[in-house]
This record gives C-alpha cells, sequence and structure tokens, in this order.
C-alpha cells in the first residue's frame, strides 16, 4: 500500500469582481451608488494575492510538498469570468459563491463569515493553511475582510505585505509590511491570513493557452445557504455624491493680498 | 518620410485615467468577457486602446469573445507601444534588422499565438491551441488594429507557413519545423509570387525545380515575400520539369535559410506596411533532398497546386483580419477627432457633412466585418463535419465546401475595398492633420492598400468569384 502523500500546502485566494480601474465612473441617477454597466475586472490587489500564491508554488524547492490553490469569489454569476482569470494565472481549482445578479454587493462581514464557512467546511478535508487577498477592492476601498476573517478564525493575520517568506519547516513566515512610518517586518503562525500591498508582486498575464487550460479546471458552485451565510446588509448607503468641482483659483500680488483673501474665507491665524 | 510621435493636439483624451502601470497606484486590469454590452465602447490595459467596435453584431460564443478580449488587450499592451518602432526600423534603409518586430514575434509566441490552428496533439508540438480559423481571424484583426504591418507579417508566419505546414507537412517535418515557429525561435513564410507570376502565379512561374538522383535542383526568383529578409524557413511553390506534352505539375518544398544557392534580397521599401519585411529570394542550383518536399515525397510530390489552391482560401479568409483591423483604428481616429475638433463654436463631428461621413464609415466598418465572420463560420464548420467524418484535405472522401472558394474570396475583396475608403474618409475627418505623419491616417490609409494586391488582387478575387457563380451553370 503506497504510503499517503505529504500534506498539501492549501493557499486559499478569495477575489473580487470589480469595476475596472481605467473606467471613469459617473454616479448614478438615483445617488445610490456608481453606474455599473460598465467594464468589470478582478480587484487589482487581488490579482496580486493570486500571482504571489503562484509564486510561492514556483518558489518551492523540486520535490517539496504539492501545493493547491483555490480561488473563491462571491458575486453574481458573471464574476466567473474572475474565476477563470485566477485559474488562467495558476490556481488549481476555484469555488463560486453564487449571489443573484439583482442582489447588492456583499460587505466585507458578509464576505468573511463566508469564508469562515468554507474554511470550516475544508477542516475534514486537509484545511486551510493560508488565505491571501488583496488589502482593499478598489470599488468601496474598505480594507477590512482580511481583518475580519483573522478575528472570526482567531488566526494570525499580516497585513499590507510587501514580501512575504515562509518557512515550512517552522510553520510560520516573515512578512515585510508598509505601514505609514515604513517598512516593518512581523513573524506569523500557519494558518495566516495576508493582505497583499502594490509592491508584494507584478501579475502576470495569461497566455491563450493557460486561458485553455483554465477552462478545464474545476470550479465547485455554493450558495450562500450552502454555507449558513447570509449576505444582508448592515450599511446602508445614503447618498453618493461626485466630488465638487474645482473652480479657478485667483493669482494675488503679495503675501498681504493672500493673508487678506485667507481671512475672507473664514481662515484665521492659529 | 518616418513617422513622428503623436502630437500633443491629439487623440489622447482617449487615455482616461492611464499611466504606466507601475507608476499608478492601480495596476492593469485583466480583460474580462464583457458581454453586458451596455457601454458604447471598449478598453484595453487600462484605456490604451478606446474601441468603438460593436460586439453586440459579431455573433461571437461568449469563448469566442472571451478569446478577443484576450487579443485585444495583448494587443493593447504588448503591440500597441510598439508600432511606432517597428515602422520606423521598417524604413530604416541602412540597418535592417527589425529588432522591434522579432521581440515582438517572441512576445507573440510566449502568449500562444503563433500555433491557433494548429491542433494541440499534434504530435511535434503543445503549444498549438486547436482553435478554429474564426480564432485566428480575430487575433490578426487584433493585432491588425495596432500595427498592420506587425500583422502582416504574423499573417505569413502564422497562416500561410505555418498552417500550411502543419496541415500538409509530414510527421518529420512538423518534428523539425513547427516547435521553433510556434516557440517564437523561427519566423516563417512562403513563397509563390514571382516578378512575372502575380495573379498568374501558375502559368507564369518560372521556378523550377528537376528531379536529380537523390532530390531535387531549384532554380529561379520569387518576389514580394514577406518576412523573406528574416525567415528561417520557407515554403516554396516551383514547377516542376515534365516531359514536353505532358500536364504540367509543381511541388511543395519546404527550404531553410541555410541551404547553400539560396539568398535574399535587399528589403524592399515600400509604400505602406513598411513595419513588414518584404524581399525577393534567389535559387541559384539550389539542391533540396527529397524530404523537403513537403508532406509526403511520394504522394505529394506534383501536388503543388493543391496544396496552394487550399491554402489560398483559408489566408484570405484569415488576411481579411488585416483589413478589418486597420477600418475599426481608421474609424475610432475619426470619431475621436471630429469630436475634439472644434470650428465655428462646434465641435466638427456635429456638423451634417461630417455626420454622414461618420455614418458612412460605421455601416462599411459593421458591414465588412459581418461579413467575414459569417465566411469564417462557414469555413469553421464545414471543417468540423469533416473532422467528425474523419477526414482531411489530404483524403479521399473529403469534398471541397462549395461556397468556400468564392466566400473567401469575397470576405477579402469586400474588407479590403472598405477598408481603403474608410481609411481615405478618415485621412478627411483630420482635415490637414490627417496629411501629417504625426498623425496615424496617412499610415492606415497606406496599410489597407497593400490588401488590394496582396494576398490576391482585388480584379483576381472579383474574376474568381464571377468564375464559381459562373461554375454552378455548367
Amino acid at each position: 500500500m503506497r504510503p499517503s502523500p505529504a500534506r498539501l500546502l492549501n493557499i486559499l485566494v478569495p477575489v473580487k469582481r470589480a469595476v475596472d480601474y481605467a473606467v471613469k465612473i459617473r454616479v448614478n441617477p438615483q445617488q445610490t451608488g456608481v453606474d455599473l454597466n460598465v467594464k468589470h475586472s478582478m480587484n487589482p490587489f487581488d490579482e496580486i494575492a493570486v500571482e504571489e500564491a503562484v509564486r510561492i508554488r514556483e518558489r518551492l524547492p523540486k520535490g517539496s510538498e504539492p501545493i493547491n490553490i483555490t480561488a473563491l469569489t462571491i458575486g453574481p454569476p458573471k464574476s466567473i469570468e474572475t474565476l477563470r482569470t485566477a485559474l488562467a494565472m495558476g490556481a488549481d481549482t476555484a469555488i463560486h459563491v453564487e449571489i443573484p445578479e439583482s442582489a447588492p454587493a456583499p460587505e466585507p462581514l458578509g464576505v468573511a463569515k463566508a469564508i469562515r464557512a468554507i474554511i470550516e467546511k475544508h477542516k475534514d478535508k486537509e484545511g486551510v493553511d493560508m488565505v491571501i487577498l488583496g488589502k482593499q477592492s478598489i470599488d468601496d476601498d474598505l480594507g477590512q475582510t482580511g481583518q475580519m476573517i483573522a478575528g472570526l478564525l482567531g488566526w494570525g493575520q499580516a497585513t499590507y505585505a510587501s514580501k512575504i517568506d515562509l518557512n515550512l519547516e517552522q510553520k510560520n513566515a516573515v512578512v515585510t509590511r508598509e505601514i505609514d512610518g515604513g517598512l516593518e517586518q512581523v513573524r506569523v503562525k500557519f494558518p495566516m491570513i495576508i493582505t497583499t500591498d502594490l509592491r508584494l508582486n507584478e501579475p502576470r498575464y495569461a497566455s491563450l493557452p493557460n486561458i485553455m487550460k483554465a477552462k478545464k479546471k474545476p470550479v465547485t458552485k455554493l450558495t450562500p445557504a450552502d454555507l449558513g451565510v447570509s449576505f444582508e446588509p448592515q450599511m446602508e448607503i445614503l447618498k453618493v455624491t461626485e466630488p465638487p468641482k474645482r473652480v479657478g483659483g485667483a493669482k494675488v500680488e503679495s503675501v498681504d493680498e493672500l493673508v487678506e483673501k485667507l481671512k475672507a474665507a473664514g481662515f484665521n491665524a492659529v | 518620410m518616418l513617422r513622428t510621435t503623436q502630437s500633443r493636439i491629439s487623440l489622447s483624451s482617449l487615455h482616461l485615467r492611464h499611466s504606466t502601470p507601475r507608476a499608478h497606484c492601480y495596476r492593469r486590469a485583466y480583460a474580462t468577457s464583457y458581454t453586458s454590452l451596455s457601454s458604447r465602447y471598449e478598453t484595453y490595459y487600462g484605456g490604451s486602446i478606446k474601441t468603438f467596435y460593436n460586439s453586440t453584431l459579431t455573433g461571437l460564443s461568449p469563448a469566442e469573445n472571451e478569446f478577443r478580449e484576450a487579443v485585444w488587450e495583448f494587443s493593447a499592451r504588448v503591440v500597441k507601444p510598439k508600432s511606432e518602432v517597428i515602422e520606423r526600423e521598417g524604413g530604416d534603409s541602412e540597418t535592417h534588422e527589425y529588432k522591434t518586430l522579432i521581440e515582438v514575434h517572441k512576445e507573440m509566441a510566449e502568449m500562444g499565438l503563433h500555433g491557433v490552428t494548429v491542433p494541440t496533439e499534434d504530435l511535434t508540438s503543445s503549444l498549438g491551441l486547436g482553435l478554429s480559423y474564426t480564432h485566428h481571424l480575430l487575433a490578426m484583426e487584433a493585432i491588425s488594429y495596432s500595427s498592420a504591418s506587425l500583422a502582416l507579417s504574423y499573417g505569413a508566419h502564422s497562416n500561410l507557413c505555418v498552417n500550411q505546414l502543419s496541415r500538409w507537412g509530414s510527421d518529420d517535418q512538423r518534428a523539425q519545423w513547427i516547435p521553433g515557429l510556434l516557440d517564437g525561435t523561427y519566423i516563417g513564410a512562403l513563397a509563390m509570387s514571382e516578378t512575372g507570376a502575380g495573379s498568374d502565379v501558375l502559368g507564369s512561374m518560372m521556378t523550377v525545380t528537376k528531379k536529380v538522383d537523390d532530390g531535387y535542383v531549384l532554380n529561379g526568383n520569387k518576389f514580394w515575400i514577406t518576412n523573406g529578409p528574416k525567415a528561417d524557413v520557407f515554403v516554396v511553390y516551383a514547377r516542376d520539369v515534365v516531359e514536353p506534352g505532358a500536364k504540367q505539375t509543381y511541388t511543395t518544398f519546404l527550404v531553410p535559410r541555410t541551404t547553400p544557392g539560396f539568398s535574399t534580397g535587399k528589403p524592399l521599401d515600400k509604400f505602406g506596411m513598411r513595419g513588414s519585411p518584404t524581399c525577393e529570394l534567389i535559387f541559384e542550383d539550389v539542391f533540396l533532398p527529397s524530404t523537403s518536399v513537403l508532406g509526403d515525397p511520394v504522394s505529394l510530390q506534383g501536388k503543388g497546386a493543391k496544396i496552394l489552391m487550399s491554402g489560398l482560401d483559408l489566408e484570405r479568409l484569415v488576411l481579411s483580419g488585416g483589413p478589418l483591423g486597420i477600418m475599426q483604428a481608421a474609424y475610432d481616429t475619426a470619431v475621436d477627432y471630429v469630436h475634439q475638433r472644434e470650428q465655428f463654436g462646434v465641435r466638427v463631428g456635429t456638423i451634417g457633412s461630417m455626420q454622414a461621413k461618420l455614418a458612412e464609415m460605421y455601416t462599411k466598418v459593421n458591414t465588412a466585418r459581418t461579413f467575414v465572420y459569417a465566411v469564417a463560420r462557414a469555413v469553421d464548420y464545414h471543417n468540423a463535419e469533416a473532422q467528425k467524418q474523419g477526414l482531411g484535405p489530404k483524403d479521399k472522401g473529403y469534398t471541397y465546401p462549395p461556397f468556400q472558394r468564392r466566400d473567401c474570396a469575397a470576405a477579402i475583396m469586400y474588407a479590403t475595398d472598405k477598408a481603403i475608403e474608410v481609411a481615405m474618409e478618415c485621412m478627411q475627418c483630420l482635415g490637414g492633420n490627417g496629411y501629417i505623419n504625426d498623425y496615424p491616417a496617412a499610415r492606415y490609409l497606406a496599410d489597407a492598400r497593400l490588401y488590394a494586391v496582396g494576398a490576391g488582387t482585388q480584379e483576381v478575387r472579383r474574376w474568381l468569384i464571377g468564375r464559381e457563380v459562373n461554375s454552378d451553370f455548367e
């Protein structure tokens, strides 16, 4: 009888389908959000996460533990395209938690709870060792999901990662984080949550052969009911408006005039 | 005659929040399938390409659309930034290195573009995608949008050379050449035309091949050969030496550049498609072993005409992507310009006579595209049906689809006519600026013009379609 294979390192990469960064967004007529009838693509920070997972696999010496990378998305039917992108970049399998087209976008707490549910489902199989995702998504810029998952699961987290050094023997990672003051290094044990920052890597472009291979990779469909979670919004958006249009300024001839104008506008000396 | 960089007064309001990805806060976004079709234009690579391509009319399947968006993204990301350099290097009469063209050739190989129609399980290579002619056409159109010259070289390499080799080559020939042709190591070319043999390519062919003991000796010249200056291997058609009174036959050969007696002339100084290398080929007592006959040296010797003719339909079809891409680029340029230029206090695009021009251009672009795509679909359908019965063009039971010849000829004939008209009108829409090489209008027109004589002339296409129609009455 064959000895059982070495335990897989399982990486879960949640990705989000968001409005493409290059789109010129417009507020919708109801002022409840932006016009979503525009081009969408994978959240750029999530692309960085997928790329890092693939690089982790590539960095491992040959013959070491095989890695399984699972991409995950929560979204309407169209979100499958985002998963295909992740699969084309190198993910092995994918999970699509499908919500109706008309449903509001899930909020971070709902997403985090769903991810917890998925991880708990996997516990009976080989478990998830690492969740790596973007630090924030470019549509809402909330930047909460990663931290919430860590909180709910009680796992260690390393956010705003710009460098990840895994140590599989010691079962930890040293992560360099980008913080306001500069860079900080933390050591975090498995299992862990990592959120990616811009300078972590530059994601690869999928070639046509990879795009075609991705079509054959398995995608599991789940519903919120399967996970026992609800994506009922906790927040109500009251109003969305564009920032005020810039008005032209005026030139002043001297410092005194500047001070006068500032005072007239209501700015007083501190 | 060299193009300088585009002037500032121009088309750059297209570029939304675009800046080079590394500098910008957010990285490039991967184009995803975008069949919601609610936006009137498509953007690729952060707005580097903004096109009014109307995808509601194409009838493409979701998978084909995904493919299309992937190749347009590639075109925006890789080809467009280099299109000016490619033109400039091609126009350089001192050094003929075509450095950037070769670089992009390799990048296209990495993307998997060279073997679109090569079967995946081809015993020779795993880089073939095994996709249809529709896919190849889509790739050709996307590349042509950014650089018509590169697309021409790409078409000559991937369809004229690679596809013929893939369809007719022997196992050994394919094993020897296909991997390198697909992974970017080699550039391929195909040679049938001669200075004295253009439209009457078979009747007037003077390049002769004489059977000798263990092979053939080839003598003659070929002209107007795309990729000639840089190709590593050539598919060459030659007239056989036959007994007087016997039927004239032709044979197809695979000639590596390194064959003794083979040489190439200086690159031709062309009006358009300047980024694509073109030259004369010279064969002086070139000895070719029997294994050089494309395919089986016994059964395919003397079958050159059949190989040539069968390839022409598919060449016309795939190369139709060339004028389609140029036409869309010309339309996008024109429509954007006329909404930036203001005269008499209004954007000139809103003036009636200009609106009429836009209407004509819009209709031509979309009718040509719809027709070409329909022909591609028909060709693919017949191929698929034949494959189901296990028949290929080499097999006895293979029947030629009755409309294929006339439809493929009509596709490129129509697309070319419309592309030249649209490019001409684009130049007019740009007014005086259309006449300056800072703007792309002149290049579109010069490039489009090639298709009226390249891959066949308009006159031959018309004659051929007429002949096919008439054959229904015999």
